[in-house]
């Protein structure tokens, strides 16, 4: 028997005619020590399988038509929650994606570990200490005596992440369910984190549901994998077959999804667009009465490079390493040292008014698609703005076609311009986010991480779009990210900064297949293999 | 959800030409019946209110005399018009000019034949009287007819309480927007200012203002904006300084957009909700305000129809019970029947309830398939602003 066995389970979202079947008769076992992935994109309905399983769906707007979840031998399913509160976070456990939110802000990591020993073990004061040091010393977090009295922001994300394996490996489950534990972390601590959690798996002989989209995390820690979409499992198999002989089509495409290709030859001969000459942003610290300013963070260290017509120049980092700054600075959107040219001019210092007619010329498009659209334009009125602000098109007839035209050119039908973004996919959404900046018909367009909050075939999608423009009309890119795969199939140039400051410049290709400093390496390791190497060189 | 399949969004009758989002907004507002119903009852005594001239008056609506047609109630016409003795305008109430008209001609009354300051002389028992067939809800201490100074009294009220509502809203959301959207010295100095501002009492100014000059309708809302309009500026701040880093606020900027843009069209509707939510108590704040002016004598003008002034003759003459307890309904009913509708209108501008109906709205148009939906793990996306606007994904890419 196994441990876990789902049988035939379905979840609907409300009622009547608006009912929304999220999952369809799936079924799955998982046994003792084993992984099983749940793969899938998102609205494939893989979390709401997963939080089916400890029934924490919000009831009764969901329920489930049919099916069984057996834990142990033990149905789950229809239990009130009296049985179920002691199955949860005791038997079975969860770590979430992101570790910032999911951990109490005014709880200390003691209180925070300690709360479910309290609870399902009745343990009290100096017990509860004990076996908390004994978990963060499991989890590896080092001196973990002084990291008791901490609060969730001083930690790194890594760390927080560590602190909610912790906690949910407090009561010794049986099983632990991650639903995309390492999605929000950089790339080298998403290599721990899962070595981590292999580790402990082995240990403590859990069994583990792993839910994720990144095809290269399933590949490395996963015995089985399951792969869903529109709410059902459509194919199920130990990992090796699934990955060299897989049957549905739709894993295929999933298998066939990742963002490739190259960036056409850089032509040397080009002309500058922009060049960066020993650029600095230094946000001031300031302390006491008078606000004397003691020290400054040094944000964007001295960065010098050229961007050409045609070209990208790729800029890799972890979260807090200054890409987007460096970004927001080369738009004159955040102020800065050093010299910043602009197809020949100067504009470094150049008031407000002085740019305003060359923000035409430079577009940026943000990581987030939902956050970077107006809920509450319409999409015509989203992408018209510019073109009104700027004086693009002689009436409203004229800026219409304008804004169909750029439409189309993002592969989005042009009817679609009078409905709101709440309408639209995430990859919908950053195509709208890109025909903004496509419609002033820009030289230069800095993309912010334009691709990690999509889909793995979304990316590949948008990296093709992005390429395709690109070749059309000559625009040079400013590429940030700290997803590799992406940089690689776009970038011309490539930058490895890190706390402000460059690790490593050179074209692509040197980069990717000779990389010379440790750092670049691990990274490399980290983001195409998944293996953490030289931990103790990324600790900071 | 419970509407039908098709039905065009229709209010009083008229057909409204909405676009998707303000029409699933009226739905939300449709589905709070209380509010819905709240809003129809008000808008027909406000309405009513409107022409009390027409309702409660001490002039005839239409007077027949000697063949000719006389409006009163719009024209004044002298007693002589009829074959009185003097040239002053006719007292319609005056038993012999009554007569007068009577023998050649007919007189059509308002249902109410009093206007609020009307005084009435033909009693017959010591004012204050108890409600009759003729005085409905009796008169008060002046023998002036208690729903007549009701019908004008309610009115008066939801015209102050509007008129300071709107005007402190508009002060009050430009500044919280001026202080949040700049911030820093701005934002400091303001708030400095207004916390002194708001430490100034009120009730002394006014009791000043009412040594110096005759407190009308326009001072008492002059004065009362002076200070109202605090309400809603810390709300409005907040959500300035909220947004004001937001992506699509950062893109506008990039795009060259300027301040004052940015702040009215892509800040200040996603602001809007935490204004309505406050507006029913500025609304009702405004009118108890003004009610409890009257009541102490600080208020509008002697003589004027007032809901306060009613409560205070309420509170001096305990043995007529129908004055305390007329103004007391009236006030309850006006002030409960707002509260329901604006709960509504905050219903119809949430925007959890707005775009997540919308998206679900929106699904099955994409995809025939059920669309999935990733219930609560929608919000946890990597890097994601807290946002209020979030909604499920509606569909997956189809592109």
């Amino acid at each position: 028997m196994s441990l876990v066995e789902v049988e035939n389970l379905s979840v609907n979202f409300g009622s009547g005619e608006r009912d929304i079947e999220a999952v369809r008769g799936v079924s799955f076992a998982i046994d003792k020590g084993e992984t099983l992935a749940l793969v899938g994109e998102s609205g494939s309905g893989k979390s709401v399988t997963a939080l089916s399983i400890l029934q924490l769906l919000p009831y009764p707007k969901a329920w489930h038509p049919s099916g069984s979840v057996k834990l142990d031998g033990q149905e789950l399913m229809g239990q009130p929650d009296r049985v179920l509160r002691r199955v949860r976070g005791n038997k079975a456990s969860m770590i979430f994606q992101e570790p910032m939110t999911s951990l109490n802000p005014l709880h200390t990591v003691e209180r925070q570990i300690g709360e479910i020993l309290q609870l399902h073990r009745g343990m009290t004061g100096g017990a509860i200490r004990e076996r908390v040091l004994e978990l963060l010393a499991l989890v590896h977090i080092d001196d973990a005596e002084s990291r008791l009295k901490s609060y969730p922001h001083q930690l790194s994300g890594g760390q927080r992440q560590r602190v909610m394996i912790a906690m949910a490996l407090a009561n010794e489950p049986d099983l632990l369910i991650a639903d995309e534990p390492t999605t929000a972390l950089d790339v080298t601590v998403q290599a721990q984190i899962l070595s981590l959690i292999k580790e402990l798996q082995v240990r403590l002989k859990m069994a583990v549901l792993l839910i994720t989209h990144d095809l290269t995390i399933v590949r490395r820690v996963a015995d089985r994998v399951a792969v869903m979409t529109d709410g059902l499992i459509v194919e199920q198999g130990p990992t090796e077959a699934i990955f060299t002989d897989a049957q549905h089509a739709y894993t295929r495409h999933l298998l066939a999804a990742e963002p490739k290709g190259a960036p056409p030859e850089a032509d040397e001969t080009a002309t500058s667009v922009v060049s960066a000459a020993d650029v600095k942003v230094h946000f001031p610290i300031q302390r006491g009465l008078l606000k004397r300013t003691v020290g400054h963070v040094k944000a964007v260290d001295g960065i010098s490079f050229e961007i050409r017509e045609g070209q990208t120049v790729g800029v890799v980092g972890e979260s807090g390493s200054g890409k987007t700054t460096l970004g927001m600075a080369l738009l004159r959107l955040l102020s800065s040292t050093g010299g910043i040219r602009f197809r020949g001019q100067d504009i470094q210092g150049w008031s407000w008014n002085k740019m305003r007619p060359l923000r035409r010329e430079m577009q940026i498009v943000f990581q987030d698609p939902y956050g970077s659209l107006s809920p509450r334009m319409s999409v015509s009125q989203i992408i018209e703005e510019g073109l009104i602000l700027h004086k693009i098109g002689r009436d409203a007839g004229e800026r219409r076609e304008l804004v169909a035209a750029a439409l189309k050119e993002v592969g989005l039908d042009p009817s679609m311009q009078d409905r709101y973004p709440h309408e639209f996919s995430g990859g919908q959404r950053q195509r709208i986010a890109i025909a903004r900046a496509m419609a002033l018909k820009p030289r230069f367009v800095v993309l912010d991480e334009p691709t990690s909050a999509l889909d793995m075939s979304v990316q590949a999608q948008i990296v093709d779009l992005l390429r395709d423009l690109q070749a059309r009309y000559g625009l040079a890119y400013l590429f940030i990210s700290h997803d590799l795969r992406v940089v690689r199939a776009l970038s011309h140039e490539v930058i490895v900064m890190r706390q402000g400051k460059v690790v490593e410049q050179g074209t692509a290709e040197r980069i990717f297949t000779a990389p010379e400093a440790a750092y670049t390496r691990s990274l490399m390791a980290a983001a195409f293999e998944i293996t953490a190497i030289e931990p103790d060189a990324l600790a900071s | 959800m419970a509407r039908p399949a098709v039905q065009e969004p229709r209010l009083f009758g008229f057909r409204l030409r909405l676009n998707p989002v303000n029409e699933r907004r009226f739905w939300n507002f449709r589905n709070n019946k209380r509010g819905y119903w709240s809003l129809h009852i008000f808008a027909v005594l406000f309405v009513l209110s409107l022409f009390a001239e027409f309702i409660a008056n001490e002039r005839p609506l239409v007077v027949r005399f000697e063949g000719q047609t006389y409006f009163p109630v719009l024209v004044d016409y002298p007693e002589t018009e009829f074959g009185g003795f003097f040239p002053t305008s006719t007292d319609y109430h005056d038993p012999f000019v009554k007569e007068l008209i009577e023998e050649r001609g007919w007189i059509l009354w308002p249902p109410i034949p009093y206007s609020y300051n009307t005084v009435i002389r033909d009693l017959g028992v010591p004012a204050p009287s108890p409600p009759t067939a003729q005085n409905w809800l009796g008169t008060d201490d002046q023998a002036r007819d208690v729903v007549a100074r009701i019908i004008y009294g309610f009115r008066i009220s939801v015209l102050f309480g509007l008129t300071l509502t709107v005007l402190s809203s508009i002060v009050g959301i430009m500044a919280g927007a001026v202080q949040g959207y700049f911030g820093g010295w701005v934002d400091l100095g303001f708030q400095r200012f207004m916390e002194i501002w708001s430490g100034l009492p009120t009730l002394y100014l006014l009791i000043i203002l009412a040594s110096v000059v005759t407190p009308n309708f326009w001072w008492l809302l002059g004065l009362m904006l002076l200070f109202s309009w605090m309400a809603l500026v810390d709300v409005v701040r907040a959500e300035f300084l909220r947004a004001r880093n937001l992506d699509f606020v950062r893109a506008a900027r990039a795009l060259g957009v300027g301040n004052v843009t940015i702040m009215f069209r892509h800040i200040l509707p996603n602001a809007m909700v935490a204004s309505l939510t406050f507006m029913p108590f500025i609304l009702n704040g405004s009118i108890t305000t003004l009610t409890s002016l009257d009541f102490l004598g600080f208020g509008l003008p002697p003589g004027s129809p007032s809901l306060g002034e009613l409560l205070a003759q309420g509170r001096n003459n305990l043995h007529a019970p129908w004055l305390g307890i007329s103004g007391f309904l009236v006030l309850a009913v006006m002030l409960s029947l707002l509260i329901f509708i604006f709960e509504a209108v905050r219903d119809a501008f949430d925007p959890r309830k707005t775009f997540a109906a919308l998206a679900l709205d929106a699904a099955p148009k994409e995809q025939t398939r059920a669309p999935g939906t990733e219930g609560p793990a929608a919000a946890r996306r990597p890097a994601r602003p807290d946002q209020p606007d979030s909604a499920p994904e509606p569909a997956k890419e189809r592109a």
